[in-house]
């Protein structure tokens, strides 16, 4: 039984908590509320409408840029779980070898390393390579970027599993790589879905990479935004923003409930 | 060192392609930053010289060589706009790091102290925000700091100012904008470590004659200084080269180092300077980041 | 209602104040009780042990006399005065943790000093009392250690140092020896009680082996469902239980159920189903009832090969006539299952007093089990 007293939450803590939660969601709230305002003005409400939300989907560049957005980022999405998965792999089993301090840095920098300078060296590369910039330069930047950000997920993950399943899978017959498919990716992969998951949303969001690796006709979302913001807050922006605050939402309700509902059906048996 | 383990080899060989993938588009790539910033801006395509083309023969990537110089990184040096905006940079981020960390740490101690089956749900709140797009979420701030944004209208409604503050462009609202899309990165860091703490430590403390205001000061906070650690540093170092925050949210009368590498690239169109920027960049972050490193490794090492 | 304690202090005046009182004492967590109206009194300088099975109330109760959970209702009176809501930095308790929580970020040395910091001791002071304490618990040579670098039983004498460093005037201790081998723990037992003599402190261990409590405590409070069932002396708890629970639960026992048929001269006739006919003293306050027990320890039955004299009716020793179904060898004694002839199950043990034993008894032997009236209880069923 947990020591009751300590446990308690004090008034410091509840209010610390309230107003932490308050100052991460009131300006996402505002914004949505924003995004149903008949006025153009902030400061008039002019009542419930969809008017915004039908300028977006009548406006030609956002809309391509909305998909341009969407495709480079499921694909690198996709190419950094595997590659972060295989990474995480290597860190997590491989125990010691040659080069493995490189690899390792080389991995967790893009996690702190800024923006412009991934961006800047990237684009370098492309132009002495002689590359097209568009479409796959940005998705090649993206996954760069985002590799990390699901190896260090999935490793938290394959750390803690016990090693004694694998094995006992290899008693029973398997060979090493068979005993991983078989017994450790099943119990790894809601980690490496989450990854996938941040991925995807780094990729949708980043705005720096994008805007020095991407080239003509390859404008991303994030790009169009931003342009357009600096001449001024525009309302349609509001409805674009609350569009995808609903489906970053519905999203993480969905991955929860499937995630809720595979542990109940016992699908998960490592310790955690 | 020979595989101890059946299954080091295999995994080993896993190593290769995001080996591979990583020395090629990440490490490759700053050596070419390396030589920009050694090169000169011209009116070409690409619009720097020289080029190495190692189709054109011996003489000419001798000549290719010679022509690199250290003439950026004497501008970088002389010219006050580099010095400065260097000293900003620093000085800006760390004042954001301590602000998170003091805004950071209460909420992160509150969320270790709920009861276990909240925290979960508490932790998706945190990460929820984040994952709603950093340029949203800036957006959203200048939505409600705008002149006439929702936060002037609420304090000319209680009549606490009589004429609308002007937040937008100032630093103010730049520090507002960099402690909101970074709390996660402090928070979780600090929620991991505080969570991870036996509450039996704290009664022995209480037992032992300390009270709860000295057992924070004495059990708590030292053995959350990982935690701390770890969220101060992937904070710190991004701040530093931040461009979207400042330059939305701050004012145009002195930048940051991600704003002037970008003005350089994109509206100066002077790559090799540019490229002598990020170099800088770098070179102030080296510290930070072989402290990272280190942190890193030694966190592995204990997992 | 019966004493529960055989040695409940004379309410007369003149008679010492117990060091500690608990009056009364209940909690509750939601709709669970787990402590139920205890009251308990424990003299200055005794050792005594709070016994019982997981989720009987013990640890509950330690942590209210600790300060870290607040008593619904009683009073919790530390030489007369009432702490039960006191916080427990301010206590004159201090407790010995299972999981030991020693600091992981100060060595030996400063987790012993902890305390004294706290209370204020000049250095000096603290210097010389942890060198004194060190050397107590013979941990010299590494005051400079982590807690990760020490082995388990090095932690627990760390936590012990830390624990007495403030002169406490009771010390609590979890389960002290549960995290030890059977070696470890039989020294430490003995360290334990060497140190309680000397320092001269009041300890309350809470255990869930009989075997810990009886060899430390002075006495012990043997606790069920949050109520105390027996507070006697270990000899007392054992050879005296005062309800079939204690009997089984405290040692191994055999309990055979019946009814009294007659009494006289302070014996009992009871007949039994599957022994026969025993006679055993009769106890005090038994009252009324008629449908009792009979609870025989293993090692006070005797095993003889000879079938009993014809003129066996006479004494008043009770016989049982069987056959061995196993026997197991457990170095110091064996241990006999006999099926007696009645249809119960006996168990006896026997120390294996000789190197080769030329009486050994083996399986599907005939035997005659015997004990005297003397040796056995009478419990309510």
């Amino acid at each position: 039984m947990s020591g009751r007293r300590f446990a308690a939450m004090s008034r410091f803590n509840v209010v610390s908590l309230a107003l932490g939660f308050a100052f991460l969601y009131l300006p996402i709230v505002i914004l949505v509320i924003y995004s149903f305002n008949a006025s153009q003005l902030v400061t008039v409400w002019g009542g419930w409408s969809l008017r915004w939300y039908t300028a977006f989907f009548n406006d030609e560049a956002m809309l391509a840029a909305a998909a341009t957005s969407l495709r480079v980022a499921a694909v690198s999405a996709t190419l950094a779980a595997v590659l972060g998965t295989l990474a995480a792999l290597a860190l997590v089993r491989g125990e010691r070898f040659k080069g493995r301090t490189l690899f390792s840095g080389m991995l967790y920098a893009p996690l702190v390393m800024p923006e412009v300078i991934t961006g800047l060296s990237l684009l370098l590369l492309f132009v002495a390579l002689g590359a097209e910039r568009g479409f796959w330069t940005v998705t090649i930047a993206h996954t760069t970027l985002t590799m990390c950000f699901v190896a260090v997920i999935v490793q938290s993950r394959l750390g803690s599993i016990d090693r004694s399943l694998e094995e006992a899978a290899m008693d029973l017959g398997c060979g090493p790589v068979k005993a991983f498919v078989a017994v450790t990716l099943p119990l790894i992969a809601p980690a490496i879905a989450a990854g996938w998951m941040l991925a995807f949303t780094l990729s949708l969001d980043d705005l720096v990479i994008a805007s020095f690796t991407t080239g003509p006709g390859s404008a991303t979302l994030p790009i169009r935004i931003y342009s357009e913001v600096r001449l001024g807050v525009k309302p349609e922006i509001n409805a674009i923003c609350a569009l995808i605050i609903g489906a970053v939402t519905l999203a993480i309700v969905t991955a929860s409930l499937a995630a809720k509902l595979s542990s109940r059906r016992g699908g998960n048996a490592a310790p955690m | 060192m020979s595989a101890r383990n059946i299954f080091t080899r295999p995994a080993r060989l896993a190593a290769i392609a995001p080996y591979g993938w990583m020395v090629l588009f990440f490490l490759v790539p700053f050596g070419f930053v390396l030589k920009l910033s050694l090169s000169q801006v011209a009116n070409a395509q690409p619009p720097y010289l020289p080029v190495f083309d190692l189709g054109a023969g011996w003489q000419a990537l001798v000549a290719a060589v010679s022509a690199l110089s250290l003439d950026n990184f004497r501008l970088l040096l002389s010219d006050n706009l580099y010095l400065s905006s260097g000293l900003r940079s620093l000085t800006v981020a760390a004042t954001a790091t301590a602000l998170l960390l003091a805004i950071g740490y209460p909420i992160a101690y509150a969320m270790s102290r709920l009861p276990r089956r909240w925290q979960p749900l508490a932790m998706i709140m945190v990460i929820v925000p984040f994952w709603t797009s950093f340029l949203i979420r800036v957006y959203a701030w200048i939505n409600i700091l705008q002149h006439d944004g929702l936060l002037n209208q609420v304090l000319l409604t209680l009549h606490i100012v009589s004429e609308p503050v002007v937040w937008l462009s100032t630093d103010t609202a730049m520090y507002v904008g960099m402690v909101y899309s970074y709390l996660p990165f402090m928070i979780l860091p600090l929620y991991a470590t505080l969570s991870k703490l036996d509450p039996a430590l704290l009664e022995a403390a209480a037992d032992l004659g300390s009270s709860p205001l000295q057992s924070f000061w004495r059990v708590t906070l030292p053995l959350s200084l990982p935690g701390i650690g770890a969220g101060a540093l992937l904070c710190f170092i991004p701040l530093v080269g931040e461009f979207v925050i400042p330059d939305l949210l701050a004012g145009s009368d002195s930048l940051m180092i991600g704003q002037t590498l970008w003005l350089e690239f994109f509206t100066n169109r002077d790559w090799p300077v540019a490229a002598a920027t990020a170099v800088m960049l770098l070179a102030i972050l080296l510290l930070p980041l072989v402290i990272y490193d280190r942190f890193q490794r030694r966190q592995m090492v204990r997992s | 209602m019966e004493a529960l304690s055989e040695t409940t202090p004379q309410a007369s005046a003149g008679a010492a104040l117990p060091l500690l009182r608990i009056d009364a004492v209940g909690k509750r967590f939601g709709g669970f009780t787990a402590v139920d109206d205890l009251s308990l009194d424990i003299k200055a300088g005794e050792f005594f042990a709070l016994l019982g099975p997981s989720g009987c109330g013990k640890t509950t109760l330690l942590r209210m006399l600790a300060g870290f959970e607040t008593p619904e209702s009683g009073r919790i009176l530390l030489n007369g005065e009432d702490v039960a809501s006191m916080p427990p930095h301010r206590r004159p308790v201090n407790m010995m943790f299972q999981s030991y929580a020693l600091f992981p970020h100060l060595n030996v040395r400063d987790n012993i000093a902890f305390g004294l910091r706290r209370a204020g001791v000049s250095r000096v002071e603290i210097n010389a009392r942890v060198a004194e304490l060190v050397a107590l618990v013979r941990l010299e040579g590494l005051e400079k250690r982590r807690p990760e670098q020490l082995s388990g039983g090095q932690r627990q004498r760390v936590a012990l140092a830390r624990a007495v460093a403030r002169r406490p005037r009771l010390l609590l201790l979890d389960e002290p020896l549960a995290a030890l081998d059977k070696k470890l723990r039989d020294s430490t037992q003995r360290e334990l009680l060497a140190l309680q003599r000397k320092l001269g402190l009041t300890f309350i261990v809470v255990t869930h082996d009989q075997e810990e409590a009886m060899t430390l405590a002075d006495r012990i409070g043997v606790m069920n469902a949050g109520r105390l069932v027996q507070v006697a002396t270990p000899r007392q708890l054992y050879e005296e239980p005062r309800s079939r629970w204690v009997a089984e639960f405290v040692g191994d026992i055999n309990i055979v159920e019946g009814r009294i048929e007659a009494r006289d001269a302070g014996r009992l006739r009871v007949t039994t189903q599957g022994a026969g006919v025993l006679t055993a003293l009769a106890p005090r306050g038994l009252g009324d009832v008629a449908d009792v027990c009979v609870a025989i320890r293993p090692e006070k039955i005797r095993l003889s090969q000879r079938a009993p004299a014809d003129n066996a009716g006479a004494s008043t020793i009770n016989r049982l006539e069987g056959t061995i179904a196993d026997v197991n060898y457990l170095g110091s004694a064996s241990s006999y299952t006999i099926a007696l002839d009645g249809g119960a199950t006996l168990r006896a043990s026997l120390a294996n007093a000789a190197r080769v034993n030329a009486d050994a008894y083996a399986v599907g032997q005939r035997v005659t089990a015997w004990f005297a009236p003397d040796d056995c209880v009478v419990l309510d069923r």
